[in-house]
């Protein structure tokens, strides 16, 4: 069984076929940004993108995303360690605080900006509205992801994430 | 000097948005063992037995351990020693844990925990605050009363009072259990060390409470217990006693088999073992003039407190000092009262009593206001409290700036609220979206106050190289608090925020500093690290004032730079540092900070109950659908005095975050309980905001530096949590012109 894990195809051994996915990402391969928090995805702290669409992966299991691509937060950011410009966003905007569903949101959010790049902030609340945060009451995270619209629009972001080949 | 900073800078932000930050659960470890706690299904019942045998041959089943393993102490709490690590006797509430089950992996322990017998005979029980009250059954046998605690203020002679009222009013108010709802659950991964140290990796807010409950339980001195400070998934007050069980029983379990274990709680063991905020029934008689003047106030509050005592004692007086809200009155007779039941326990949650008292007096002031036709703003300003006043308790309200009119007005303007007002439905329009506008507002006293000893201490050591490292004794919630103590220290020192490296914090690196709450951290915290940066600064002074041919007294800091008189006579900070170890004097500030003196009389209910106060003012515009009952918000403000905002960005996301859970505490949340037994016991049924549920909010920071925080800086956490419910309350009547006594607000079709 095979997947693009971001960025790098890897092949997955048939036995964690059956393995939820998220203990497969945190346990197996130590990709611990997936959280899990409700076990029944209703929080959205796991979310990762599958083929550029959120997914909450503790309801899912390994076999589910083969042959797909897959990318986690580990995946965003360059390898040369370099952010996002929608996680330079996040860092600028104050939208982080105990950090805990800011993997999940970080990937909705792009999922959202890839295909609306131009929103209200209206659309963006919307988005983001299956991924519950105590902390920020979800203020700054609308102002991080209205702050980094702009770079979907002018930019082929394909080139900047490391979960998309090139 | 204020430093360089950033608009918005964390010290952790980069590695929180790369994922990389390590929460408890992330921590790995060779050998590692899993746990899972055992649960009954009783609520009130007397324990025979707790049969283990088979969960001990399930295969992959290292061990069950009970309440009989426990080598030390097996009752703890912060106040009362009541609270078990494993029920013994009896259990008292339905997330009671009787067992924990270790195994070679998490499945295994879960599935072996459904294995656990427990035979117990079952007794009545006290879901009712009133019926506990009368003691026909005990809870804790050994106590002879199911009552925690009571708290009174006594003031002036109320029967006086209300003979000189134009007009009595009285009220009844109830609120509802509320789950904090931290994103990461109760986590605990504890190493025993071949030194015979147990490390305590944990999700907690309070290392040191820990450190005592672990090591209580563990019958070892303190020094033989390390809690290391582990990046925190929220807290919200919710991560102190529970979370300190879940480390304490997983430290016995690494101890007794001697290899690492890990305990991370499931959602639905979180919501029906961890303590909640209190419901309370509150009882309010008010006497006003014809003036709007409150001639007295008469009150009455009980608060449950569930099975164990926790913070019942110290939520309960925060509720007492300030249960007249904002307002003078010269007469207060006030009962509060904290009485076990076998609901799920009640302890520290953001606001700490406040909410509660919020919710009915800031509604109570708009009914009185109502009645004397004048406005609820007019009534506000004629009682509320005005620099140099006596409080309810008799303080006088000086040495700071009573900011209470300057956020008020700061709320009214950025609102237009007198204008809107005017727009408001009462329930009258033909819209089907009738408009409503609220507003409520606080007062509340900073940090613990006469609850308990208020220190903290803070270590700032200089390596070689001239880099710093901090230590301070308050903890990282995830509100920023690393980041506002590295600014403080960085401004202090004159030196470039890069210089600062905060220390992984740990029980055995800097003196126990109390827990981080109470909003205490930017307050206590920041006090001590300017106190630790003086004590430095006098160190490299002395050792420097030589060579920059000044006295001591005469050095300056700034700009990365240590300067004599003359700004010729110069060495940037690491030079002056390498001045000092080449002299053998090591350059280390060490700061306690002690919070002024606080004053409390149990009898008179009299005192200068806090060193300081601060001041808060929210609105909130909103349209509720005369079909629906559908209640949406359009708007909130709020407006806060902080003292002084070291670090902008971080303080408006605790406005936005406080006014977000206040919204769930108006609207949404509330603990289902059925026959004791919590209903709701995850995220899809327990309903925490979303992001759709919430307006677009403004924060306002008011500034007056305090001068009793050597920072300036005050408190922001609790106050922003503490008022939106009953603006919201305020503003769905004059939307709809019906009044809502209990939390939540239930709007139906009117």
């Amino acid at each position: 069984m095979k997947l693009n894990l971001n960025g790098k195809d890897i092949e997955v051994p048939a036995e964690a076929a059956e393995k939820r996915l998220v203990e497969f990402l945190r346990e197996d391969l130590d990709l611990t940004g997936a959280k899990n928090a409700c076990d029944i995805g209703a929080c959205g702290a796991c979310t990762i993108l599958v083929d550029e669409e959120p997914l909450k992966i503790c309801v899912k299991r390994v076999k589910d995303v083969a042959g797909h691509r897959v990318l986690t937060i580990e995946g965003m950011a360059a390898e040369d360690g370099t952010l996002h410009p929608l996680q330079q966003a996040f860092v600028e905007a104050g939208a982080i605080q105990c950090g805990f569903c800011t993997p999940g949101m970080v990937l909705t959010a792009h999922a959202f900006l890839l295909k609306h790049p131009d929103p209200t902030r209206d659309e963006i609340r919307r988005a983001i509205s299956r991924n519950l945060c105590r902390c920020t009451g979800y203020q700054q995270i609308i102002d991080a992801i209205e702050r980094a619209a702009p770079f979907y629009r002018e930019t082929n972001i394909h080139e900047h994430t490391a979960a998309t080949p090139r | 000097m204020k430093p360089m900073v950033p608009k918005s800078w964390r010290n952790d932000a980069v590695a929180k948005v790369t994922g990389r930050t390590k929460y408890t659960d992330d921590l790995k470890f060779a050998n590692l063992l899993h746990a899972a706690p055992v649960y009954s299904d009783f609520v009130h019942a007397r324990i025979n037995s707790i049969e283990t045998a088979g969960a001990e041959k399930y295969p992959g089943v290292v061990r069950v351990i009970t309440a009989r393993d426990v080598p030390g102490a097996n009752r703890v709490g912060q106040i009362r020693k009541d609270y078990r690590i494993f029920a013994d006797d009896k259990i008292r509430y339905n997330g009671d844990v009787v067992a924990l089950v270790v195994a070679e992996s998490r499945d295994i322990a879960i599935r072996a925990s459904r294995l656990v017998r427990v035979e117990a005979i079952p007794l009545p029980a006290l879901l009712d605050p009133e019926e506990a009250l009368q003691d026909k059954v005990l809870i804790h046998e050994d106590l002879y009363t199911n009552l925690v605690v009571t708290h009174k203020v006594r003031r002036g002679d109320v029967d006086e009072g209300f003979r000189k009222a134009d007009l009595v009013i009285e009220e009844d108010f109830r609120t509802q259990f509320v789950e904090h709802a931290y994103m990461e659950t109760e986590a605990a991964v504890c190493v025993p060390r071949s030194d015979g140290v147990t490390e305590v990796y944990g999700s907690m807010q309070h290392p040191f409470s820990t450190r005592r409950f672990v090591a209580a339980c563990l019958g070892t001195p303190l020094g033989r217990v390390e809690v290391v400070g582990t990046p925190l998934g929220g807290g919200f007050g919710g991560k102190d006693d529970t979370a300190a069980i879940v480390c304490a029983r997983t430290a016995l379990a690494a101890r007794l088999l001697n290899r690492p274990v890990k305990t991370m709680y499931r959602r639905d063991w979180s919501i029906r073992e961890s303590y909640k905020r209190h419901p309370y029934h509150i009882h309010y008689k008010m006497g006003l003039t014809r003036d709007g003047l409150i001639t007295a106030v008469q009150c009455r509050m009980l608060a449950d407190a569930g099975a164990y005592c926790s913070v019942t004692p110290w939520v309960t007086w925060r509720s007492t000092v300030q249960c007249c809200g904002p307002y003078l009155v010269d007469n207060v007779h006030c009962d509060v009262l904290g009485v076990y039941t076998n609901n799920v326990v009640t302890g520290a949650m953001r606001g700490f009593g406040s909410p509660q008292v919020n919710f009915a007096i800031e509604q109570l002031v708009e009914i009185a206001a109502a009645k004397l036709g004048l406005s609820g703003i007019e009534f506000r300003r004629r009682n509320m409290v005005r620099q140099g006043c006596l409080t309810i308790t008799g303080q006088r309200l000086d040495g700071h700036k009573v900011a209470m009119g300057e956020v008020l007005d700061a709320v009214l303007k950025e609102t237009d609220y007198e204008r809107n007002l005017g727009r408001c439905a009462f329930g009258k329009s033909d819209s089907d979206e009738w408009y409503g506008i609220g507003l409520a507002m606080s007062y509340r006293g900073v940090s613990l106050g006469a609850e308990g000893a208020d220190l903290c201490a803070a270590a700032i050591d200089v390596q070689p190289d001239g880099s710093i490292l901090l230590d301070v004794g308050v903890h990282e919630n995830g509100q920023g608090l690393e980041s506002a103590m590295s600014i403080l220290c960085a401004g202090e020192l004159g030196v470039d925020l890069r210089h600062i490296h905060y220390r992984r914090a740990s029980t055995s690196s800097i003196p126990d500093s109390g827990t981080t709450v109470a909003s205490r951290g930017t307050i206590m915290g920041g006090g001590a690290v300017l106190l630790a940066a003086r004590d430095l600064k006098d160190k490299i002074s002395a050792a420097v004032a030589e060579k920059l041919r000044c006295e001591p007294a005469q050095v300056r800091f700034a700009h990365g730079r240590v300067e004599g008189r003359d700004s010729s006579d110069s060495l940037s900070f690491d030079e002056a540092i390498r001045e000092m170890w080449q002299a053998r004097l090591v350059p280390r500030g060490f700061g306690v900070f002690r919070s002024p003196k606080v004053t409390w009389n149990d009898e008179s209910g009299q005192g200068d109950a806090y060193f300081t106060w601060v001041y808060g003012c929210q609105a909130v515009e909103l349209t509720v659908n005369r079909k629906t009952g559908k209640v949406r918000l359009l708007r909130a403000v709020a407006a806060h005095d902080v003292g002084r905002a070291v670090n902008p960005e971080m303080v408006k996301g605790q406005f936005y975050g406080g006014m977000a859970m206040s919204t769930g505490y108006a609207l949404h949340e509330e603990v289902g309980m059925k026959d004791g037994k919590i209903a709701t016991t995850n995220l899809n049924t327990y309903r925490i905001p979303r992001s759709t549920d919430l307006p677009e909010m403004t924060a306002i920071i008011v500034e007056n530096p305090d001068p009793a925080s050597p920072s300036g800086a005050k408190s922001i956490g609790e106050p922003t949590n503490e008022i939106l419910a009953p603006a919201i309350a305020n503003a769905i009547y004059n939307a709809t012109g019906r009044r809502h006594f209990s939390l939540p607000i239930r709007t139906t079709s009117p």
